[in-house]
């Protein structure tokens, strides 16, 4: 049986655990799961994982949540090219910094610009007072200012001459308010060599492929029926709390 | 090896409670927060990030507590149960680990941080409503925690500690002394505490603690310190 990743190409990490697994050949069944139809708190999801988020994974009777997690289970148990996840004690700890590091810096900063920019408006009808928006956008600069300046510096990925799962979890992130109109990469030269060098060694055909529904969100909300964001209403309310 | 570290923080402590427990060698380095020590220059040239843990080992400097425990296990030979080579063993403990920063961790330092910096910058208390939130994020993390995580296992991965107990003890007893008790009406939480307190060691747990149990002598502090107060504009932001 082969195994199933749960994802919804919506949300970042299922971007980067989605591009690992085509990137190096690892036969999977692709099982959707829509967030925007709320099917993540559905019954036969909640089976896989009562945390009742994506991406997760499915191996025969073993369950696994968490996008960097999974990443490293599949690299060992498929042995991907060790550039992904080196073995060299200190390169895997700077792997690993990122890793920590972003979750709760540029991860969470991009979610709530997509939400503050896009999501919000088009639940409550109205854009999101300019404070709290300059806020946002500070915090996302200095991210992204931390992304330049310490972990990519003058390399050509976070690490060295290779990509590793480090650019995978970054790329996906920064990617993400640009599905709100939010183009990070304009005026940052740096950083834009360093998604087309990303870009180019994932394969362009794959990068977009993952990014197709991203990039269309602005155009795809259009056609939703408000009520369905109903279901969201709980964790707009905490961004404001 | 230098630790920076301020035993403060829960991040910190995880590092501290490892590195003690299994007698590693290391140089203890304070740096203290709440007299805003991070924000020195001097500080600044050793991580530009501004914060706590750090490791030092010659040239090689790491941040970010998670990152230092495994490089510890890979290059210390540690027992295997802290990271299980075991595949799946250790993508549970990666899986934890990973889950804790946005939750676990993020809610249960905001409480305290709502308890103890939040007054000091906005010169009130926290409004009702704010303060329920957080105790409220609190709680479905740590049902998460108990639910997911521990079920009726002795630690997380099962019969054994691991990093991903001592990721999770140390949040919990952050906002222990500004009055919110995760572990209170929790009896399979506070076993797993004395559980981890034991392996651990309770002497060296106690110690460890000390700080973040004191912290009534924190608003003072802060008061006191022009540094910090200097800093208040950006500190905002941990609360927007």
């Amino acid at each position: 049986m082969a195994v199933e990743l749960y994802l919804d190409l919506f949300s970042q990490p299922c971007r980067s655990v989605f591009m690992f697994a085509k990137k190096n050949n690892i036969p999977f069944e692709f099982k959707k799961v829509s967030l925007m139809d709320g099917e993540h708190y559905g019954d036969d999801f909640g089976k896989i994982s009562i945390i009742r988020k994506v991406p997760a994974l499915r191996d025969g009777d073993f369950c696994l949540s968490e996008s960097i997690a999974i990443m490293v289970y599949l690299a060992e148990k498929f042995q991907t090219p060790d550039f992904w996840y080196p073995a060299d004690l200190q390169q895997r700890a700077r792997v690993n910094e990122y890793l920590s590091w972003q979750h709760t810096a540029i991860r969470m900063q991009g979610s709530k610009m997509f939400w503050l920019r896009l999501m919000i408006p088009k639940m409550i009808g109205m854009e999101v007072p300019k404070e709290k928006m300059d806020g946002a956008l500070e915090d996302l600069n200095n991210s992204l200012n931390l992304i330049e300046e310490k972990f990519l510096q003058d390399r050509p990925f976070i690490v060295g001459d290779r990509m590793s799962l480090a650019d995978l979890v970054a790329i996906v992130e920064i990617m993400q308010p640009l599905g709100a109109g939010l183009d990070v990469f304009d005026g940052r030269p740096r950083l834009s060599s360093w998604r087309d060098r990303v870009r180019t060694f994932i394969g362009e055909e794959l990068f977009d492929e993952a990014h197709q529904n991203i990039l269309g969100a602005q155009e795809g909300l259009k056609q939703i029926d408000p009520s369905k964001l109903e279901l969201f209403k709980p964790k707009i309310l905490r961004l404001f709390l | 090896m230098e630790l920076y570290l301020d035993l403060l923080s829960p991040p910190c402590r995880a590092v501290y409670l490892f590195a003690e427990a299994l007698k590693i060698p290391f140089e203890f380095k304070l740096v203290d927060l709440f007299a805003g020590q991070q924000y020195s220059e001097e500080f600044g040239k050793l991580s530009a990030v501004k914060k706590v843990p750090v490791l030092k080992e010659g040239d090689f400097v790491l941040t970010e507590c998670t990152a230092i425990l495994e490089y510890l296990v890979q290059k210390c030979s540690v027992a295997d149960h802290w990271f299980p080579a075991d595949l799946q063993q250790r993508a549970r403990v990666s899986e934890y680990l990973s889950w804790q920063h946005l939750n676990l961790r993020f809610n249960c330092s905001k409480v305290f941080l709502l308890r103890t910096v939040y007054p000091f910058l906005m010169g009130s208390e926290v409004p009702k409503e704010k303060m329920d939130a957080a105790v409220e994020d609190m709680k479905q993390s740590l049902n998460l925690l108990e639910d997911k995580f521990l079920q009726n296992k002795p630690f997380i991965i099962g019969n054994k500690i691991s990093l991903a107990d001592l990721a999770a003890i140390v949040e919990i007893m952050q906002p222990l002394e500004t009055g919110v008790d995760g572990f209170q009406g929790r009896p399979k939480l506070m076993a797993w505490r004395d559980r981890v307190k034991k392996e651990l060691g309770e002497k060296l747990y106690d110690k460890t603690h000390e700080v973040v149990l004191n912290s009534s002598g924190l608003q003072q502090k802060m008061q006191n310190n022009s540094e910090l107060l200097k800093l208040k504009p950006s500190l905002l932001k941990y609360f927007r």
